[in-house]
């Protein structure tokens, strides 16, 4: 339970059929619980939908998130959703402004549960900057869903001097990841049934938008192209780009930052960290003119310090994705044939 | 990493490959027993970094891959019209039946889940005993202890609603069957570790001595597989015949004399059936009869109709190191990781699912991409 922002009393310590009914118990839920817990302006005026302005080119995104377990170390469920979305509009260059908050709740989920959620929600937009100003709350029967789903979709500015477009990606520029590799997903799996081992390693969640915002305030239209390298991993992410722009992607496996304990932690369980999932991680395409100052702030950015350098674009092998091993031999990375770990988000 | 790091050291493995290179004179086909140890190979890039006159070929040693396709249609049979929890190694799920696979079997309702270790499913047997559990005990020696544990954890407590589906094989044999095949032209083996760990060195003297052939136990790291080469072509250019340990950091000779009073506790030897290679005698683990209660085919009385496999698979072949993956006409066209025809597309383990997902061949030529 979290100290600083208490539940409100309640007649129910779990969620019933009724807080999904639109009746008096949703009522009771959202005035004592949602509304004013994240209340704002836009918020406060509690109609369909959410009426504002916005300047400029804007940029909009939605995720849905059904991650298990809904509680993990370094977050859960609800700072998930948000920054989920506030850093799919950040890869488009965009600033979040204001976003909706959908919940499909399953019947019998502890209301102790969903009101840590909604304060993790709260304490995450706060860090992103961004208001939730429309919702929804549904609830289904008791093994129709699992404890809790999350749906955001938000919308943002873009950044005068952003022109993020596979088109862009040209041979020759260098491929920046911005932080060691697979910490969401090595989370995650070390929650799940049969898979539980000790470690500290921690999930990655946090919001992108305002290093990304300060990277396109200097390096503008140098910047290419962004990516977050969530399900599926980096080897996914990069052969997107490899299809979209229809060049070649040399990557050289020693240059790729992965932490002792998650690379520990991955060999024990079989797993390429290349295709475990990240949250608060992404790759920058970049003009090979810029690369070396663009590495050198974003190192300075407080979980950046273990940005590098990963490889490059090139005009050999289109679309295909090509590693360096650390002993010197070459190989294919590819996509997954499936999910490696279903429901990581 | 301690252990591991040092076993992939740029240095040392450079200072490997120029010693093979001074070494090999003549042309030689060396079979990597494991489907492991093929991964390493490939993922590392070391088949093009090796003298093209030293050709790996690789081995059966995916368990995933040479498990029976009836024995799938039993599992999926058991999931489906038993209802019970089918527990499984991640691996077997997406193998093709010849109806359907697990995830296929899951994802019409039947009760499927993944798991790292059948003690896990154990627990889940206890969690739930109004249900019945089997594990699908898949594996070579080395995952044969745990399976067995498992089955004496469950008859200790008293866990009677627990039982495994099993198709345990065992390497020797398979080694036996391959060089006894006319068509053979394998020069020498790389043993497989992780069975040698368990199993211990003694049992491939008698196959050295008969087949006249070189084998080198050796590990998966890419200076384990290297030093393993360097070993065996050494020994070929003298012309010499022996056993050697390349992997002595983790095979002791007598092997782990626990994990193997564990096997025979619960198993015996006897006759299996491999995927693509056919009935092998004495190659296997049966569970024995007076733990018959806790073997699903005996306590499910499973009758179900004769598998078919498809016959445009040529997986046997390749698991004989008869050909190369991307030498099978289907490769990477009618049989991809996301279509396959046979197990050897699918399993972590599987040749043809290394070769098409990280051989560099493959991308150069253009196959399936």
């Amino acid at each position: 339970m979290n100290l600083f922002c208490p539940i409100p009393k309640l007649d129910f310590d779990t969620i019933n059929l009724g807080h999904g009914s639109g009746g008096t118990l949703t009522s009771q839920l959202l005035e004592a619980g949602v509304f004013q817990l994240l209340e704002n302006e836009l918020l406060n005026k509690k109609h369909d939908g959410a009426i504002f302005n916005l300047d400029g080119k804007v940029a909009m995104s939605t995720d849905t998130y059904v991650v298990s377990p809904i509680f993990f170390e370094g977050g859960n469920i609800g700072d998930l959703a948000i920054n989920g979305t506030v850093n799919d509009l950040a890869m488009c260059g965009a600033s979040a402004k204001y976003l909706s908050l959908g919940f499909v709740l399953e019947e019998g989920l502890k209301m102790t549960e969903f009101w840590d959620i909604l304060v993790s929600i709260k304490t995450a937009c706060e860090a992103a900057g961004v208001q939730i100003v429309t919702g929804d709350t549904k609830v289904v029967e008791r093994g129709k869903g699992d404890k809790i789903f999350v749906n955001t979709t938000g919308i943002g500015t873009v950044h005068p001097k952003a022109d993020i477009d596979a088109a862009n990606i040209k041979a020759g520029d260098k491929i920046i990841l911005s932080g060691p590799l697979a910490r969401h997903g090595i989370t995650i799996v070390s929650h799940r049934q049969g898979l539980q081992f000790e470690t500290t390693v921690s999930s990655d969640t946090r919001p992108l938008n305002k290093i990304v915002l300060e990277l396109l305030d200097e390096f503008g239209e140098h910047i290419h192209f962004l990516r977050d390298p969530t399900r599926g991993g980096l080897a996914t992410v990069l052969n997107e780009i490899a299809a979209e722009a229809k060049l070649g992607v040399d990557i050289s496996q020693k240059d790729i930052p992965v932490e002792d304990e998650v690379y520990g932690a991955c060999e024990m369980l079989g797993f390429d960290p290349l295709y475990v999932a990240n949250e608060g991680l992404f790759v920058a395409i970049v003009d090979a003119a810029v690369a070396g100052a663009f590495l050198k702030k974003l190192q300075q950015w407080e979980h950046g310090s273990m940005a590098s350098i990963v490889g490059e674009v090139t005009k050999d092998h289109p679309r295909q994705v090509i590693m360096k091993s650390n002993i010197g031999g070459r190989r294919v990375v590819n996509m997954l044939p499936g999910e490696q770990l279903p429901r990581i988000c | 990493m301690k252990y591991v790091s040092e076993f992939r050291s740029p240095e040392v493995v450079d200072a490997l490959l120029k010693e093979i290179r001074e070494t090999v004179k003549g042309n030689w086909n060396i079979m990597e027993v494991c489907g492991g140890q093929t991964h390493s190979l490939v993922k590392n890039g070391i088949l093009n970094m090796l003298p093209s006159n030293v050709q790996m070929v690789h081995g059966p040693g995916c368990p995933v891959c040479v498990t029976p396709v009836n024995l799938i249609d039993k599992a999926v049979h058991l999931a489906m019209d038993h209802n019970v929890i089918l527990c499984s190694y991640g691996d077997m799920i997406r193998v093709p039946g010849s109806g359907m696979s697990l995830l296929e079997a899951k994802s019409k309702g039947a009760d499927v889940r993944i798991l790292y270790s059948p003690l896990e499913a154990v627990k889940i047997a206890k969690e739930n005993p109004d249900r019945e559990v089997v594990f699908f005990a898949v594996g070579f020696e080395t995952t044969a202890p745990a399976n067995a544990l498992s089955v004496i954890h469950a008859f200790k407590e008293g866990v009677k609603n627990y039982s495994i589906l099993t198709s345990h094989v065992l390497v020797p044999p398979a080694m036996e069957a391959i060089m006894s095949d006319a068509a053979c032209k394998v020069d020498a083996f790389l043993g497989a570790g992780h069975v040698c760990a368990i199993m211990g060195i003694g049992e491939y003297y008698p196959i050295v001595e008969k087949y006249k052939i070189p084998i080198v136990v050796t590990g998966f790291e890419p200076v384990d597989l290297l030093e393993g080469i360097l070993m065996t072509v050494k020994q070929l250019e003298k012309g010499e015949y022996k056993l050697e340990n390349q992997y002595t950091r983790v095979v002791e000779t007598g092997g782990n004399k626990n994990a193997v009073k564990t096997i025979d506790e619960i198993f015996e030897v006897t006759d299996r059936e491999w995927r693509g290679i056919g009935e092998i005698p004495r190659s296997g683990y049966g569970v024995k009869e007076q733990y018959s209660a806790y073997d699903a085919v005996r306590k499910f009385k499973i009758d179900i109709a004769e598998s078919h496999e498809d016959l445009t698979c040529l997986s046997g072949d390749v698991m004989k190191g008869k050909i190369k993956p991307d030498q099978c006409p289907n490769f990477g066209t009618k049989c991809t990781p996301v279509q396959p025809l046979g197990a050897p597309m699918v399993s972590s383990e599987g040749a043809c699912a290394a070769y098409y997902n990280f051989h560099m061949a493959t991308v150069l030529e253009g196959i399936g991409h």
